[in-house]
């Protein structure tokens, strides 16, 4: 084995696994508690109905996003240099070319899509294609959306999302439906079992919302650490941030608008991190945060080989 | 990458694979008998540049090395996608010396942990008729394949799909076709 300058993250490695973990207890939890309380006629409807939308969104989330964003698919004769550019990137991180589509809107943005390597689709809007980025920088965008292909993120995130789908639909049955009755506790005075699921179900979404948040920032810092290893240009990553967050404080509101169910996916996202917007609500990392993990790895790549303990 | 490096999200960088570069000789063998199309002598190789100081002195000690010892003509570029081309040339019929060149930079790379950026080598040929033809070696999936350019964006498919029937013996030839980018412009070709 050769050596190797890109040592893994680790303080970054726990905390995603404590976040999975989280969300995998969350649901034993959840689940548990849905056994426990709901009538058994009612279950099999609701589990099944959790598993149709996962399956959906696991399956065409490539179609799914495309289209929601009209991004159209773009043939190596459009944009040749587009399809160069990321050939030449997969050359390097020796994974399959994924398809390519631009979505012609002006605010400066990529994402990756689709549930597996095979199947991915990378979407550069074309604001980003032409603003100001420089090569280097349009490289480390696009190799930050391969890493998430490599990561396979949509398929994690899609995963981690099912509690709160699932916790979702329950409250709604629940409330709706009644799921199957009104079966009350042993005495008669009890709390409607509706209502307990109800509250339930709620709590859970909440929480889930919040680790897949955090999970989602994660797998963010994650994707900017493998792709600034893959081209090797962490600072001109950064740089890029840099100017596209800061244009993007610039356009107008209905656009973000229109953007905003899509930050999970995106590279940056769609609304500038105001002072305001709750650190623990967002999808992404701050710029700052990003920007200065980039300094570092930049660091690491400098170093004399030496240097590098083992 | 495996379960856990995907369930984590740390994809490592790909090593190259260096050791089929030894089986281009045999190919250009091979092609001079076929046919009529012979080295050029010119041979690049194609990397990314890394930040920082330590990758600029590797590439300063590679182009030393290769001047110094018994001195192929090193010519560096950086192509329009920012990717650099180190291009060596030796005489025509030693297509031997030339792929040790080409492998002195890529041990020097790889030795100082650079080996990840190493993206593609190239060595051309040209036949009786002016054809450019160059088969270019993959580092990461440590397959070839032929890229005959015409004038772009078009390649002539046929003689690079006759090439690789031609070579399937002497080099692992890369099956996927969608691998096989073309590389406009390239030194060398």
């Amino acid at each position: 084995m050769a050596k190797t300058r890109f040592a893994p993250d680790r303080g970054l490695t726990s905390r995603m696994v404590l976040v999975m973990f989280l969300i995998g207890l969350l649901a034993v939890a959840f689940i548990a508690a849905l056994v426990a309380f709901v009538p058994t006629q009612s279950l099999p409807i609701v589990l099944v109905f959790a598993a149709l939308i996962l399956g959906a969104q696991f399956f065409f989330s490539d179609k799914i996003a495309t289209f929601a964003m009209g991004a159209k698919e773009v043939s190596r004769e459009q944009e040749p240099a587009l399809h160069a550019t990321v050939e030449r990137l997969c050359a390097l991180a020796n994974m399959p070319k994924p398809r390519i589509a631009v979505a012609e809107t002006s605010v400066p943005n990529a994402f990756a899509t689709g549930r597996n390597p095979n199947n991915a689709v990378i979407c550069v809007t074309r604001g980003l294609y032409r603003s100001q980025l420089s090569q280097e920088e349009l490289d480390g965008v696009l190799a930050h959306e391969l890493s998430h292909v490599a990561h396979r993120d949509v398929m994690v995130i899609t995963i981690a999302s099912f509690l709160g789908i699932l916790a979702g639909i329950v409250a709604r049955m629940a409330f709706w439906f009644g799921l199957g009755g009104d079966r009350r506790d042993n005495q008669d005075d009890g709390v409607p079992i509706q209502l307990i699921i109800m509250l339930f179900s709620i709590a859970t979404y909440a929480i889930s919302f919040l680790l897949v948040r955090a999970l989602s920032r994660y797998r963010e810092l994650a994707a900017d650490r493998a792709g600034a290893q893959l081209t090797g240009n962490p600072l001109a990553l950064a740089t890029a941030l840099q100017k596209i967050t800061g244009d993007m404080g610039k356009i107008p509101q209905q656009d973000l608008r229109a953007a905003e169910p899509f930050n999970a996916f995106y590279f940056a996202p769609a609304f500038s991190s105001k002072e305001s917007l709750m650190a623990v609500l967002a999808t992404h990392p701050s710029t700052e945060k990003r920007v200065e993990e980039l300094i570092k790895i930049g660091h690491e790549l400098g170093q004399d080989f030496g240097q590098i303990g083992r | 990458m495996g379960f856990l490096d995907t369930l984590l999200g740390r994809s490592k960088p790909v090593q190259p694979n260096l050791d089929q570069l030894f089986g281009l000789p045999s190919a250009a063998m091979t092609l001079e008998v076929n046919g009529t199309f012979r080295p050029t002598g010119y041979g690049a190789v194609c990397y990314r540049k890394a930040e920082g100081a330590a990758f600029n002195q590797v590439e300063s000690d590679v182009e030393q090395l290769l001047e110094g010892f018994d001195g192929p003509k090193v010519q560096v570029s950086k192509d329009k996608y920012g990717y650099t081309w180190l291009l060596c040339q030796r005489p025509q019929d030693d297509m031997t010396s030339l792929v040790t060149d080409v492998h002195a930079v890529n041990s020097a790379l790889q030795d100082n942990g650079f080996g990840p950026y190493l993206l593609c080598t190239l060595v051309s040929f040209r036949d009786d008729r002016g054809r450019k033809l160059a088969l270019i070696y993959l580092y990461k999936q440590g397959t070839f394949y032929p890229f005959a350019p015409l004038a772009e964006p078009q390649r002539d498919n046929v003689l690079e799909l006759d090439i690789k029937s031609q070579l399937g013996n002497d080099l692992r030839l890369e099956k996927d076709l969608g691998r096989w980018f073309p590389v406009w412009g390239a030194p060398g070709l």
